[in-house]
């Protein structure tokens, strides 16, 4: 009893202490400036910016070999909030932030190839062969991955309009 | 009762002579009736009719979604003739779903709601009943009522402010409505009190209503536990938080509520709409309305049915006298500016307001000579030049650490600034614009939720179809071997 009870504590133990060290002098370095900008990136992995996906363009954003304005959904805000967080200055004057908008069907020349829905980065279009797709609204992030992909052009993108939820004041005109 | 005194305020000119003496009038029935599903602070009304439907005074057209939200009735009987998009009461000038009845002209109700003495009733079915009867408080912020009701439960309340303030210019609705349906007012704060099982209510009234007060105080007389107090007239007294200020001493700490001190605040307006409601069981159809300033010919008070195009309510006052330089809903501190007069009046019009170029006086903007008269004239204890100078910045993180999330939009720094600088309006865009950031926030979260549930998706279904290919795979050679045995 007393043996069986010693050998497995002394298992744990030595198990234990292997995993800690291992965990110690094992590890994989990964930046913490990279979490961090990859946790401000939009993480739908959508290729707008030319890198395969969010964590390779963090990369690159905190080698200081991507521009801050690379993300276009993120648009200006994301540009403005990378370059305080990476201490550059950046030029925003040649970004503009396009019209927000979002993907439709239409519906009359969808032919059901199921190609849109297999790129899209949110799982927003629904469908299945040969049946009609559809875009939930809530969920599509207007990156145009689907319009690329579409043999029939029925997929559009659609300027998000503007509702009494989400219209603002402008900005009063500056003084003279 | 010893009163205290909120910092700040200012004491605009208050025009409110020219429509307090006269009686309420009743419109007489328009032939069309524009009835947004939206007159509330929350999710929209989701309509319940169809077009070609017949439907009776009274009756539900479109019912409430979610916890704050109110349903909409019908404020007259008719057809109902479309329901499409019309134009809001809102400065932005978008649409809105409107449900539009033809009125045929008979006004007859549909059956209400058994009523039974209100003070047998718990407070859920009271709250229930108010919900149900679509009342919102119609002081203008048109939050439903039967939120704050409840609030009871889950706070201990000890007393009920009934807002009689009305410190907005020009407005004398609830002036008009106190002196004349003063029983039915206090009938109301009866059951409300009943409701939120607190000890006292307090009817604060501005003392430039003096035949209000003496109403009011006629009215109450009967109950102890129902208090009129004259407060001082100075601007923003109506506002919440000024108004639990005056009477308790207490402040509203930031981001809480009044219930957290102990008290709810309801206008006197809400109070006869709760009457009606309970003890006439018919939900909320009509308002009273001032209609005003300089540019309408006969300025008076109006009973409205919700729904009225504000071009018909002018027309009836006899018209401009000269061409008007805005048109406004509501006061002219607080309210909202209107794109034209083709749009309904819905159930937090307290007035609609046509101002001349004289009322208006648009001055040119000069630059902050920082006076600091803005600081003086702020009820909230703000610094508004600074709170500006970082919105006009951009720099709208910085405007929030100087407390641009307590500023109640009152305008009083804009009312005083000798430089005319358009504070409040920095204010407005700088919440606009973090509420919209904080939408986009919202909406990258969840992107990002749905993308690694979408990765997880992927990944299984990799696996599955690995899994499968094994499994066909030693299927196949588990075969072989059989196959091999039973040859050999």
């Amino acid at each position: 009893m007393i043996i069986a009870i010693m050998s497995l504590s002394l298992l744990g133990l030595g198990l234990g202490v292997m995993l800690g060290l291992a965990g110690r002098y094992l590890k994989v370095e990964q930046d913490p400036v990279v979490i961090e900008i990859e946790a401000m990136l939009p993480g739908s992995q959508c290729g707008q910016c030319g890198f395969p996906g969010c964590a390779p363009a963090a990369e690159a954003l905190a080698a200081g070999t991507a521009a801050v304005t690379l993300c276009p959904p993120g648009g200006r805000l994301l540009a403005g909030e990378l370059a305080a967080k990476l201490g550059v200055t950046a030029d925003f004057s040649g970004m503009t932030d396009d019209e927000p908008s979002l993907a439709a069907v239409l519906e009359s020349t969808c032919i059901g190839c199921t190609r849109c829905f297999k790129v899209c980065p949110t799982d927003a279009i629904m469908g299945a062969p040969k049946q009609i797709h559809t875009v939930f609204k809530e969920a599509c992030t207007g990156c145009k991955a689907c319009v690329e992909v579409c043999p029939t052009e029925c997929l559009q993108m659609h300027p998000i309009k503007v509702t009494l939820g989400t219209w603002i004041w402008p900005k009063p005109a500056l003084a003279a | 009762m010893k009163l205290f005194r909120f910092r700040g305020g200012v004491h605009p000119e208050s025009h409110k002579e020219e429509t307090g003496d006269k009686a309420i009038e009743v419109l007489p029935l328009p032939a069309r009736l524009y009835v947004p599903v939206q007159q509330h602070i929350g999710a929209p009304a989701e309509p319940e009719v169809q077009i070609g439907d017949k439907v009776l005074k009274g009756r539900l057209l479109a019912h409430s979604q979610g916890a704050i939200s109110a349903p909409i009735h019908a404020p007259s009987s008719g057809t109902i003739l479309d329901i499409t998009e019309h134009t809001a009461p809102h400065p932005s000038g978008l649409g809105v779903r409107t449900i539009v009845i033809e009125t045929d002209g008979n006004d007859s109700w549909a059956d209400g709601l058994k009523t039974i003495n209100p003070f047998e009733l718990d407070t859920d079915e009271i709250s229930a009943r108010v919900g149900a009867a679509g009342i919102v408080g119609l002081g203008g912020a048109t939050f439903p009522s039967a939120v704050k009701l409840n609030l009871g439960k889950k706070y201990p309340i000890s007393t009920l402010i009934i807002n009689g303030g009305e410190c907005e210019p020009y407005l004398s609705c609830d002036d008009r409505l106190m002196r004349e349906r003063s029983d039915e007012i206090i009938d109301g704060i009866r059951i409300m009190l009943h409701a939120l099982k607190a000890k006292q209510a307090l009817i604060a009234i501005e003392d430039n209503k003096p035949d209000a007060i003496e109403v009011m105080k006629v009215a109450a007389k009967l109950y102890s536990n129902i208090k009129v107090v004259v407060v001082p007239s100075r601007y923003p007294m109506g506002s919440e938080k000024q108004m639990v200020q005056t009477l308790t001493g207490l402040e509203i700490p930031a981001g809480k509520l009044s219930a957290d001190l102990g008290v709810i605040v309801h206008n006197v307006g809400t109070a006869f709409a709760v009457r009606t409601a309970l003890r006439q069981g018919r939900p909320l159809v009509s308002r009273i309305v001032t209609v005003g300033g300089g540019a309408i010919s006969s300025p008076r008070n109006l009973e409205v049915p919700l729904g009225t195009l504000v071009s018909e309510v002018f027309d009836y006052c006899g018209g401009f006298d000269q061409e008007p330089a805005r048109i406004l809903m509501g006061g002219p501190m607080m309210g909202q500016l209107l794109p034209h007069t083709n749009v309904p009046i819905v159930k937090g019009s307290s007035g609609v307001i046509a101002l001349t170029q004289k009322e208006v006086a648009i001055h040119q903007t000069q630059p902050c000579i920082r006076c600091g008269s803005c600081i003086t004239a702020c009820p909230c204890g703000l610094l508004p030049l600074e709170m500006a100078a970082r919105a006009k910045k951009g720099e709208l993180q910085g405007a929030v650490e100087y407390g641009l999330m307590d500023c109640i939009s009152c305008g009083s720094c804009s009312y005083v600034c000798p430089s005319h600088i358009p504070l409040v309006q920095y204010f407005n865009y700088a919440k606009g614009e973090l509420a919209a950031r904080r939408r986009h926030k919202q909406k990258a979260e969840e992107t990002r939720k749905l993308a690694e549930i979408r990765m997880q998706r992927l990944e299984m279904e990799e696996r599955a179809k690995q899994e499968a290919a094994e499994r066909r795979k030693a299927e196949r050679e588990a075969k072989k071997k059989l196959q091999e045995a039973a040859s050999a």
